[in-house]
């Protein structure tokens, strides 16, 4: 903007002008916007605050029964062999004749109990989050995997986010749909918003991981 | 209730369903498709299996809604497929069927194994063949007839 003071007559009007668009809140008059308020740093303590919710949820059923270290996916809250000698397949999403696709559509289907989303399939074994007896690894070896950007697609923390943000079979976990008998299918511990803010936070804190086994 | 354009071996159809009604019930109610066998009706037997755009699909529990513009060949249609032909050809040759009632939807799964895989192990069948149950007990003729269609297949 250009405030010329070449003409008396006019310096009045035109430092008045000068003066009133100075004043406007910065949105108004096109300039950038205040400063975000201050916010404290999240803490390497408050960051591994944050990982043991977002282990909670990765280790729920919903979750960790595609992210097995065999050759097989899982089903349900006690975590069984998924049925029907299903396999994992070169791809994740099972064999010809048996793909995760043919059971599993895009949405679920709560008449007949199948759980679906977009593009069903199992996590890469690079992203195990079980040991091949089926045991749970503990939280300092699932962090030290998900941050570990040769197992993990190339993903840095903002990536990370965006994956908990906005993956259809994240979001799934958190809408399960229902059981054939009716009954609500179990869903992680915290809401998908708690989800996200606690991996924020993670995130933030610079993904710190614990360091006991 | 909602109308649906549906396209079935190849010919378009219509059908004004309610939005969760199965795909076997479509084929088999409304479009009187009879091929496609009721088993289970919870996609753990394998009967129903139809081909949903292109992949082998449990039509027992896809919601018609969900079929959503993708190309469906059931039993009636696989035989004008070089490789539905060779299999139907190879179940007939090796006199696979004894009661009869789960092989259209083994068919429907050995077609999907064999165009993406035409020389298929022991294992490939094993793992592609393990959700379609014959109560018969017809697995071993079935084996035979997959690798019958195959060597059809070169």
């Amino acid at each position: 903007m250009v405030c010329s003071l070449r003409t008396s007559p006019r310096i009045f009007f035109i430092l008045f002008a000068c003066a009133l668009w100075s004043g406007m809140p910065s949105r108004l008059s096109g300039q950038s916007a205040s400063p975000k308020p201050v916010t404290a740093p999240v803490t390497r303590d408050a960051g591994l605050a944050a990982w043991q919710q977002v282990y909670s949820v990765l280790t729920h059923p919903r979750c960790i029964n595609c992210h097995t270290a065999s050759n097989y996916p899982e089903q349900g809250d006690d975590r069984h062999r998924h049925l029907f000698n299903v396999v994992r397949g070169p791809g994740g999403k099972g064999v010809p004749g048996l793909n995760c696709a043919t059971c599993h559509q895009g949405a679920n289907a709560d008449r007949a109990g199948v759980p679906g989303a977009y593009d069903w399939h199992l996590a890469p074994l690079s992203m195990k989050w079980q040991d091949p007896e089926d045991k749970i690894l503990s939280g300092a070896q699932v962090c030290q995997s998900l941050t570990d950007r040769t197992k993990n697609h190339n993903f840095d923390g903002p990536a990370i986010l965006k994956h908990h943000q906005d993956e259809p079979l994240v979001l799934w976990a958190f809408q399960p749909g229902r059981r054939r008998d009716g009954s609500a299918r179990s869903s992680p511990p915290l809401t998908h918003d708690e989800f996200v803010k606690a991996t924020r936070d993670w995130v933030e804190a610079g993904t710190p991981c614990p360091q006991n086994p | 209730m909602e109308t649906y354009k549906l396209t079935v071996n190849g010919q378009p159809k219509q059908v004004t369903v309610d939005p969760d009604t199965p795909l076997l019930w479509v084929l088999r109610e409304d479009l009187k498709m009879t091929g496609t066998k009721y088993g289970c009706g919870i996609a753990a037997c394998g009967a129903c299996t139809v081909h949903l755009g292109g992949i082998a699909t449990r039509s027992c529990v896809v919601p018609v809604s969900l079929v959503r513009g993708r190309t469906i060949v059931t039993i009636e249609g696989i035989g004008e497929d070089h490789v539905g032909r060779a299999v139907q050809n190879a179940w007939v040759a090796e006199d696979v069927v004894q009661c009869g009632y789960c092989q259209s939807g083994q068919i429907m799964s050995a077609v999907a194994l064999l165009k993406s895989t035409p020389k298929p192990t022991d294992t490939n069948i094993e793992d592609s063949m393990g959700g379609n149950i014959c109560r018969c007990g017809t697995y071993v003729r079935i084996r035979e007839a997959i690798k019958a269609a195959s060597l059809q297949l070169k």
